[in-house]
């Protein structure tokens, strides 16, 4: 693939399996926090573990969160990441970059629902996406996360734990994945060929 | 694992060689497997540091969740391995000898990467913990009840629970359903089954009757006894919930 996408640093530990999904697509996709080489980037990916503030509050220090919403090539947020996108998250009542409206709610959980999700489940094809180019409905993906964001007019797939809430949206060219794709096997793969020929 | 090599054994005894660890990731991993746990299961007895370089090797490989067991005692030795790309580090006896490294793994990683292994046996009417499981010289009772840890593990911030059920362990009589439903109804976080599984009917009822939320097997799986897909698609016709065969995504 002839893509250079970077991947930016929003804190977290574990960003090698996402390198290395990257790798097995043809891509060395460094991680910056420079806002000149994420700009010059052919696609930018945020991923993110850990909390919303915190990540915000990195984001901040790199002086990115001007700089994120408007990035004009293919920008992809991975769980935390994804919700970043949003305007904003419950959990410790973060302020996000904005890009799409809506706000991250906790799940409510229950006695087979345990918080976070943790493990397999259903993408249900909700609305047309270059991201998931060949992904069947019902494709199964996996997931770790305590927030989730309601199903709205970006909402690409939809996934029900509980509630249904966006597991893929999109709005021009940012688009997000509740779930992990570098984890989500042939599906995943799939993805982020989809996202890198974008 | 032990010396960087997959072995099982029957009941924690007479390991054999089963195979390159990056041979056999990427056979489960082509199989449809959900997820791979590597147990180094050498380490915490033998109170040494453990070259940990294939953990990044196995990351590279792999598209699915791997969680790594064995010897992780403190916060430096589970950042190590998630920075080498594992997506969980699972305790077992040195949660027991420090309870509280659950509660700083929790706080420092986040729950979801916090797995808790038990090793449990029925002793008379109870279940209690095992501990030095690694090494049948020193397996030995912790006096815990199993049921009083499971509740503790989870007070104390663990993310999942493994539970190894030792009477059933390798010998292949199905899961350990009564202590596994009995765990399951004190568990509000994903409860793994282990030990027992010789047959996919095994599988099946432990999903049914136990309500697991996955099941984990070894030597079935390595021997090649049961194919995973073949597994998958007999549960999928038994009306269990689980993703196809990496064939039919």
């Amino acid at each position: 693939m002839s893509a250079s996408p970077v991947i930016i640093a929003s804190g977290g530990a574990n960003l090698a399996s996402l390198c290395f999904a990257l790798e097995r697509l043809g891509c060395n996709a460094p991680v910056t926090e420079d806002a000149a080489v994420i700009r010059a980037a052919s696609h930018v990916l945020l991923p993110g573990v850990g909390a919303a503030r915190d990540a915000m509050q990195r984001l901040e220090a790199a002086d990115l969160v001007t700089i994120i919403p408007q990035l004009t090539q293919p920008v992809l947020g991975i769980c935390l990441g994804m919700q970043l996108l949003f305007t904003a998250s419950d959990e410790d009542d973060a302020t996000c970059l904005d890009v799409i409206p809506g706000r991250a709610r906790r799940f409510a959980g229950g006695p087979q629902l345990p918080v976070p999700q943790m493990g397999w489940n259903e993408l249900q094809l909700r609305a047309p996406s270059a991201l998931l180019n060949g992904v069947a409905d019902g494709a199964y993906a996996y997931f770790i996360h305590s927030y989730a964001l309601p199903v709205d007019s970006y909402t690409c797939a939809v996934t029900e734990y509980g509630i249904p809430f966006s597991s893929v949206v999109q709005r021009d060219n940012f688009f997000g994945t509740q779930f992990h794709p570098e984890r989500s096997a042939k599906v995943g793969e799939r993805i982020l060929a989809n996202f890198l020929t974008l | 694992m032990r010396d960087g090599v997959v072995v099982k054994g029957v009941q924690f005894r007479n390991h054999r060689v089963m195979g390159d660890i990056l041979e056999l990731a990427a056979r489960y991993r082509d199989e449809g497997a959900d997820e791979l746990v590597f147990y180094d299961i050498t380490a915490s007895p033998d109170d040494r540091t453990v070259d940990r370089s294939w953990v990044n090797r196995v990351a590279a490989v792999l598209n699915i969740p791997f969680c790594v067991a064995g010897g992780i005692r403190t916060l430096e030795d589970a950042e190590t391995i998630l920075n080498l790309g594992a997506d969980k580090i699972s305790i077992n006896t040195p949660a027991l000898e420090n309870p509280e490294l659950i509660e700083s793994l929790a706080r420092r990683f986040g729950s979801q990467c916090v797995v808790v292994g038990i090793d449990s046996s029925a002793e008379g009417s109870d279940y209690f913990v095992y501990q030095y499981t690694g090494d049948p010289n020193r397996s030995q009772s912790s006096q815990r009840r199993t049921l009083d840890w499971v509740e503790e593990v989870q007070d104390r911030g663990a993310g999942e629970i493994v539970l190894n059920c030792m009477n059933q362990d390798g010998v292949r009589k199905g899961y350990d359903i009564e202590q596994l439903s009995t765990v399951r109804a004190l568990s509000n976080v994903p409860l793994i089954a282990s030990g027992g599984a010789g047959e996919m009917e095994h599988f099946r009822d432990v999903f049914e009757q136990a309500h697991v939320d996955g099941a984990l097997a070894a030597t079935v799986f390595h021997s090649a006894a049961i194919p995973i897909p073949d597994l998958k698609r007999y549960l999928i016709h038994s009306g269990v919930s689980v993703r196809p065969p990496a064939t039919e995504d």
